[in-house]
């Protein structure tokens, strides 16, 4: 029936997508235009995925303006029929994530040659995962937030496999797909008990069916199965411990500048997708899942700061002290969903994902370019003596490692500073001590790092060329780490416009 | 004769899910743990459509979802498994030992 298909989608609908779309787009048309080009104009994939990344922005603007122009009564714009929400936290999200893929294309253009690699599918491959986390930061149905989930991860694997021939890869990405599709169908089986249980897919829907069954029936374990069995897909993909032990083999294994890209822009979709899950879908079932968010964020920072102190390899280090960051993280999500939730707690993760972001990819900028043709570079004696070797990049790591222990007045002080101030607020004075001790053990395995490159010798002395790309990417990375530093201001109104908490709001409306 | 109700089917998917869950934990041959993950994702497929017979369509759509991921799931899943064992001649979970398990 002609006219049928224009009464349920409307222009608005694709203005909401075109983000997405224009991002496919270009992913599709950076594998058809290399099949075309001779290997050294193999550059002109990075250019083309930089110029798709800068489109998605622009579109993204777009959205951001029609939000502007509205005012402050219009908190979100639905968009197909309600599966899709772009909302002041989806277009947070959306900047990050575009953010994120910028950099680390910046950072593969150089690396991709080295390792003898350089194929577009590598930045089709990219975007195609921007796209799936955009569709898990905007979904409001589980149908697209599972399939935004399942683009992404699919589209990482590959890219975590991507050296053919280097046997370290192989097995970082046969580890990864093992676990992360195992992890995916116990979530998938979650969503179906809860469609069971509430005969919706849209969270909204969800939320309101569940309330009503947790007052007639508190403790009815199917409603408590479906919350574990989704709780642990979110876990797995956020790599909280117990469900880590993909994290650090995938981290190694992995091209280094994916490993930059994985533990910032996928670990930010994932915690997109469980602030959404968490906050609106199961929020009637906060009484039970609290406790268990208390012990899943006291094992990660116990288990991730034990083990990191111990790790020789810088990239299985980070990836340790990335899952210490993801404990630090739930202790915000724990505050925002106690009796008297505190907005402060989620605000800290959202201000601690920009910061991270920022310093995490720029400490992987470091390491990319250690890598020559015959060195890996990702040892801590590779980093050995970098004062002598490069002192601008020494100093820049320097910085970025002092960011990531949390050390004023440098950006990852406030991601930090928000959380326990949330803690405090809320009254989890116990869990704010448990964590503040932590942070002073993550002091000493970054200054390992520090120590190496400031008081050892230098193993290798060659001096380490930077590429125009990775210089820039060392630089975007370097000034935002001090910048926000500097001016937290501005970042901590951002993350608080994308919650609307300009107003006091009740959390339960965060997302309505 | 006593009529099939939608619990005989939830039952089912859920002694699928156990069933891939176990086998997933257990078996040592990356090949059978590929297809213990399609026994999971079978069972939610079961639970999707045994729900939608309470519910309406929306479970059904979720299942032809789930199945798309599925097969995309095990193409890449067998790529990677053979780029991994042109490097290393095993399809054995116990020799993959590079990187600390």
């Amino acid at each position: 029936m002609p006219g049928a298909i224009s009464q349920w989608f409307s222009a608005g609908d694709y203005l909401l997508a075109l983000p997405m779309i224009l991002l496919s787009i270009f992913a599709l048309g950076i594998l058809l235009i290399d099949l075309m080009l001779p290997p050294e104009w193999k550059s002109i994939n990075a250019w083309t995925a930089g110029i798709g990344l800068a489109f998605s922005t622009a579109a993204v603007i777009r959205i951001h303006l029609a939000y502007a122009r509205a005012g402050q009564g219009v908190l979100s714009y639905t968009g197909f029929m309600g599966s899709m929400m772009v909302d002041r936290f989806a277009i947070y999200f959306f900047y990050l994530f575009l953010v994120g893929a910028g950099i680390a294309i910046l950072m593969s253009a150089h690396y991709l040659e080295i390792e003898r690699e350089n194929h577009g599918e590598f930045y089709a491959l990219i975007l195609f995962s921007v796209v799936g986390m955009m569709c898990m930061a905007a979904g409001f149905d589980i149908v697209l937030i599972f399939i935004g989930l399942e683009l992404m991860a699919i589209s990482t694997y590959v890219l975590v496999g991507f050296l053919r021939s280097d046997r370290r890869s192989n097995e970082a990405a046969l580890k990864y797909l093992l676990l992360g599709a195992f992890s995916s169908g116990i979530f998938a089986y979650g969503l179906s008990l809860l469609y069971g249980l509430t005969g919706s897919t849209n969270l909204q829907l969800i939320g309101e069916h569940l309330a009503t069954h947790m007052r007639e029936n508190p403790h009815d374990p199917i409603a408590i199965l479906a919350l574990v069995t989704t709780s642990t897909g979110l876990f797995f993909k956020i790599a909280a411990i117990p469900f880590h032990q993909w994290a650090p083999d995938a981290y190694e294994g992995a091209p280094t500048s994916i490993t930059g890209f994985m533990s910032v822009a996928v670990k930010a979709a994932g915690w997109a997708m469980l602030l959404r899950i968490f906050l609106s879908g199961l929020y009637p079932m906060r009484p039970i899942y609290v406790p268990l968010l208390v012990f899943v964020a006291i094992a990660t920072m116990t288990g991730a700061n034990l083990a990191a102190l111990t790790q020789n390899n810088l990239k299985r280090l980070l990836a340790y002290s990335s899952i210490a960051h993801v404990g630090y993280m739930l202790l915000g999500l724990i505050a925002g969903s106690s009796t008297t939730p505190s907005a402060t707690g989620i605000q800290g993760i959202l201000v601690y994902l920009l910061v991270y972001t920022f310093m995490n990819l720029g400490a992987f900028a470091v390491i990319t370019s250690l890598r020559r043709r015959d060195v890996i570079g990702d040892e801590i004696d590779d980093i050995a003596g970098l004062i002598t070797r490069a002192p601008a990049e020494a100093v820049l790591m320097l910085i970025f490692l002092l960011s990531l222990a949390g050390i004023p007045p440098l950006a990852g002080f406030y991601g930090k500073y928000f959380i326990f101030l949330s803690l405090i607020e809320t009254g989890h004075y116990q869990l704010a001590a448990v964590a503040v001790l932590y942070a002073v053990f993550g002091l000493y395995y970054y200054m390992r790092i520090a120590n190496a490159m400031f008081m050892r010798k230098a193993v290798d002395t060659r001096p380490v060329t930077l590429s125009p790309a990775m210089a820039t990417a060392l630089a975007i990375t370097g000034i935002a780490t001090v910048g926000i530093g500097i001016f937290p201001d501005l970042f901590i109104r951002a993350a608080g416009w994308s919650l609307s908490i300009a107003q006091p709001l009740q959390l339960t409306s965060l997302f309505h | 004769m006593v009529p099939i109700t939608t619990l005989h089917y939830l039952v089912v998917a859920a002694a699928l899910f156990v069933l891939g869950t176990i086998g997933v934990l257990t078996r040592r041959n990356v090949v059978i743990i590929l297809m213990s993950i399609e026994l999971i994702l079978n069972a939610v497929n079961l639970n999707l459509v045994a729900f939608s017979r309470l519910y309406g369509l929306h479970g059904q759509v979720f299942a032809v979802f789930v199945i798309t991921d599925a097969a995309a799931e095990a193409a890449v899943g067998l790529g990677i498994l053979i780029a991994f064992f042109r490097n290393k001649e095993t399809v054995n979970m116990d020799e993959v030992d590079l990187l600390k398990w």
